[in-house]
């Protein structure tokens, strides 16, 4: 068993509101290996951006506070660590990549500048000029045509996709040992979509980095990750392997997410949404948050009154917050034929 | 870069006659140049109608307005019709005196109201923020006129009281000190002070509300998770980028200063040209009258110039359009 | 500001979902001027300005009814006296021994006057012009933009006294009007922003469609998006005009003595500069005057201006 490169334990992270506290991650634990993309899918509002953003420091700590919970990086617990240390692993051991690149890049200042200066920032005694051919390799790599001539450019002479290239640029020009890209695709086209996972993909295999790939869109999990994580409401409610679970989902909250794709090789007359509305993470349902929404607790009381913990289905790896999984059991999704054709 | 400047002069061209045509014509129609002098009965009608032969006051206003133009290049803005002395040189003179005022002040609002806009962002909610934006509240609700009376009467008390003259509170210099000697620093003291307290607080505010806008912006996000230094984020990233609408800020208060400045130099009696103004407007001295408008017009025109091109060079976006 | 927040619903309500009201998940439904209005209330400054407002206009009203002296009753034996309770002389008396109290309230009651008035009228025309010009575009649009660009351009004090001088001053409506007439340029540019960026909405569009006529888009889509804009400034502005007024009349183009506004106070106060009683009220009233309409504005924007920052969770 290979050493995890991130653990996080019993994370909890909540925000002081004029409303109330908002408890927006709620005791969550999981790892990521090396080399792995962990993918963390939900919908807006489930946690899954707090919780990477919280164990680097980047969320805003007068409303947000970070309750309780380790994060271990390679051993060293981030949540302990002071500010000047955790800045140092900030775009060296760990680099993020986030969703909107049209707003993610300085506009004043020129791209090189920019690659450059995460490079610099770690390595002030690199002389100017190899930091300068670094960033057009890198450049280079993720794609960008005539990156000699881009490195003079501002980012509003780049178009969406080639802002996003040149953000996942920046993120690994320290080779970092792990990755956190944060719905990286959502704010592009379909066709970019594609052409940007391409290059983390080949960015990951050249690094080597551990990812964890953040999304709503559970087709870009299928695609890109070994692993995947799905949240609710700030909890953890089913994880494991991409196969497993597009085969076999254990938790009433994945199967609704997959039946409410829409499949094109078959004939549907209507789209299937999960009813009701994700809910307010102030007033949380008691018990298992999802139970108003859940077709299988019809009611049942202990889906009101206790809440489900992370436990083993079939495979030891496969985990679903459920109190009853089972019932699931032999349960095959939509997918599963896709599935087994092996064309995830 | 030289073309988005070539372009923004060539329309500032335009702009130029049109803003001193308008002057001109308003001044025209409003006024009757002469009327003042008819009133005098010690002059002939004889004079006064060679007066507006001369003058071409019996013709149309475009026409007048292009004799007036060839004046202006010429004869440098003609002669006052009241008293028949050049207007050039009395411009230049009072002129110069308001720009010495308004350059001191102005350079310390901007250099002291960007300072306190970054600290009070950076520091939002403390007692400093607390405290500046307090005062800048105060400051823009300030009238210009009350705050340099004010200024005026405390001085004056200080001398009356103790015999000490720290700062004049009139005029613009005791005779034979030279344009910045100790002396006339202590006798525009008061009006900068004026001027500088209104304007600090208009870029104190304005420098606050930009820096709160960048300091949310996913750019500086992206810049902390790269691992950049607290005060390098600031510097480079926020309030590089906050600084931008100040330009377009200060541009924008000229036309006010220019108007802060008739205001103190009145109460203060200086000799510059918001005061020559005032006087020539009370004695109907249409002629220089234009000339004050026409300068000033020309004056903000050419800082919304130079302003427009600083934007583009702090703003790379802007270049391209 | 035409679309209501309502809790989203599954086609087909069912059990499910009415455990999810039952939950307490619902959302309430509320109009966009109720959020408005508790955004607003929220607002300490704003509330504190609106009171002072309320409290210094409401004097300036009643001055008939508050004042205890009319402002041109001469007392030549009471001259320059400094603020007393002896006769209600709470500001003192001025050089031919009026009382200051009542003089400053009247002062009030005009500069008022002229504020309201000018903000009224000037929101009003430059709506109409910034609607039509934002929403036709073309050449009606361009001209009149160069020709408010061209107002900007020109040194605005000097203007309004140029104005004062030659169209003849001391009347308080003369100022009223020439400032209006200033005025209405910047309301306008804003208007026309507004209207611009609107136009090009779906929501228009979709009113096109469905054959909407031009009157009817500008009225029932267009213009209520632009009453927040335009109440904010058209409240800020009130303070502009007043403050614009007093510098007039102090200078000696706006309002000329008898008629009493601040303005024309403190430059009365200017030969008696050892009173100063006389240079403070007036001053200090116009300085609350601005403040409190500056608190009110700036609740009013945070209240009405829906591009609202909020905390991302």
């Amino acid at each position: 068993m290979l050493e995890p490169i991130l653990s996080i334990k019993n994370l909890a992270v909540e925000f002081k509101t004029d409303d109330g506290i908002v408890h927006a991650v709620d005791d969550i634990t999981y790892d990521v290996f090396p080399g792995e993309m962990l993918g963390i899918v939900g919908e807006s509002g489930s946690g899954k951006s707090v919780s990477t953003l919280s164990i680097l420091g980047l969320i805003p700590q007068p409303p947000g506070r970070i309750v309780s919970g380790t994060a271990l990086l390679k051993g060293r617990d981030l949540l302990k660590m002071k500010k000047k240390e955790l800045r140092q692993v900030r775009g060296d051991e760990v680099a993020m990549i986030f969703q909107d690149p049209m707003t993610s890049l300085n506009p004043v200042l020129k791209v090189g500048f920019q690659l450059g200066e995460a490079i610099k920032t770690h390595y002030p005694k690199e002389p100017d000029d190899t930091v300068k051919t670094r960033v057009i390799d890198l450049l280079r790599l993720v794609g960008v045509p005539n990156p000699e001539s881009r490195y003079h450019q501002y980012p509003h002479e780049f178009s969406g996709g080639m802002r996003q290239r040149a953000m996942i640029a920046m993120s690994i020009a320290n080779s970092p040992s792990l990755l956190i890209a944060d719905e990286p695709t959502t704010a592009l086209d379909v066709t970019i979509q594609a052409q940007v996972l391409e290059v983390l993909s080949t960015v990951q295999q050249e690094t080597n980095a551990a990812t964890i790939l953040i999304t709503h869109d559970l087709g870009v999990v299928a695609e890109m990750c070994d692993r995947v994580l799905v949240m609710y409401a700030g909890r953890i409610v089913e994880s494991g392997d991409v196969e497993t679970i597009f085969r076999a989902p254990r938790h009433p909250y994945t199967i609704g997410l997959m039946d409410s794709l829409p499949k094109l090789t078959e004939d549907e007359e209507w789209l299937h949404p999960i009813p009701g509305a994700p809910p307010s993470l102030i007033n949380r349902p008691s018990g298992c948050a999802f139970h108003p929404r859940c077709f299988l607790s019809q009611g049942r009381l202990q889906c009101r009154e206790q809440v489900p913990v992370l436990h083993g289905v079939e495979g030891s790896e496969h985990r679903a917050a459920c109190h009853f999984s089972d019932e699931l059991i032999g349960r095959t999704s939509k997918f599963s034929h896709t599935v087994a054709e092996g064309a995830v | 870069m030289l073309t988005f400047i070539a372009r923004r002069v060539l329309y500032s061209i335009p702009v130029l006659f049109v803003s001193t045509f308008l002057s001109f014509t308003f001044v025209s129609l409003a006024g009757n140049p002469t009327a003042l002098l008819r009133q005098n009965p010690r002059i002939p009608l004889n004079t006064i109608h060679n007066i507006e032969i001369q003058n071409h006051l019996n013709r149309s206003i475009p026409v007048r307005y292009w004799f007036w133009l060839q004046d202006v290049f010429t004869h440098k803005l003609g002669k006052s019709l009241l008293t028949f002395q050049p207007i050039w040189p009395d411009i230049t003179r009072t002129l110069g005196h308001t720009a010495q005022v308004i350059c001191i002040s102005e350079s310390l609002a901007i250099l002291l109201g960007v300072a306190v806009g970054i600290f009070s962002a950076i520091r939002q909610y403390s007692v400093f923020d607390y405290l500046f934006t307090s005062v800048s509240f105060l400051g823009y609700a300030m009238p210009t006129f009350w705050l340099a009376l004010l200024l005026q009467i405390l001085f004056v008390d200080i001398y009356l009281k103790w015999n000490v003259r720290i700062f004049y509170t009139s005029g613009l210099n005791n005779p034979h000190h030279g344009t910045w000697s100790l002396d006339r620093l202590q006798h525009i003291a008061l009006p900068v002070m004026t001027l500088c307290i209104i304007s600090f607080a208009l870029y104190s505010r304005y420098m606050r509300a930009s820096m709160l806008d960048v300091i949310n912006s996913d750019y500086v996000r992206t810049a902390r998770a790269k691992g950049l230094a607290e005060w390098r984020v600031i510097m480079r990233h926020i309030v590089r980028n906050a600084l931008i609408p100040i330009v377009t800020v200060a541009a924008l208060n000229l036309g006010g200063l220019l108007g802060g400045a008739i205001v103190t130099e009145t109460v203060f009696s200086l000799d510059g040209i918001g005061y020559y103004f005032i006087q020539r407007l009370q004695a109907a001295d249409l002629y220089a009258v234009m000339a004050y408008l026409v300068v000033t017009s020309v004056v903000i025109i050419v800082f919304n110039l130079i302003a427009d091109v600083l934007y583009g060079f702090l703003d790379p976006r802007i270049r391209y359009e | 500001m035409s679309e209501p927040t309502v809790a989203p619903r599954a086609a087909g309500a069912s059990s499910v979902v009415d455990s999810t009201i039952e939950a307490g998940l619902e959302v309430k439904v509320r109009s966009q001027w109720d959020y408005a209005r508790r955004r607003f209330l929220r607002h300490r400054l704003a509330i504190t300005g609106l009171t002072g407002l309320v409290i210094i206009f409401g004097a300036g009203i009643f001055a008939n009814l508050i004042a205890p002296y009319s402002f041109s009753e001469i007392d030549l034996t009471n001259i320059l006296h400094g603020p007393t309770t002896v006769g209600h002389h709470f500001f003192g008396t001025d050089e031919i021994g009026r009382d200051y109290f009542s003089r400053v309230i009247w002062g009030i009651r005009t500069s008022e006057e002229v504020g309201l008035v000018v903000a009224a009228t000037s929101s009003l025309f430059g709506l109409l012009v910034g609607a039509v010009a934002g929403y036709y575009g073309g050449w009606i649009d361009n001209l009149l933009m160069r020709f408010t660009d061209l107002v900007l351009t020109l040194p605005a004090l000097a203007i309004l006294l140029t104005a004062a001088a030659l169209l003849g001053q001391g009347s308080q409506w003369r100022t009223t009007f020439i400032l209006a007439a200033f005025f209405w340029t910047g309301i306008a540019r804003v208007v026309r922003g507004v209207f611009l960026s609107l136009r090009e909405k779906e929501y228009v569009e979709a009113a096109k469609a469905a054959g909407a006529g031009d009157a009817r888009i500008m009225f029932r889509h267009i213009l209520p998006n632009t009453l927040g804009p335009i109440i904010v400034n058209g409240t800020l502005a009130v303070g502009i005009a007043i403050v614009t007024e007093a510098a007039l009349s102090f200078l000696g183009f706006g309002i000329k003595p008898p008629t009493p506004s601040l303005g024309v106070l403190v430059a009365g106060a200017q030969t008696n500069p050892q009173q100063w009683w006389l240079t403070i009220f007036p001053g200090l009233t116009i300085v609350l005057i601005v403040l409190c309409v500056n608190f009110v504005g700036d609740g009013l924007r945070d209240a009405l201006d829906p591009t609202q920052r909020r905390i991302r969770a």
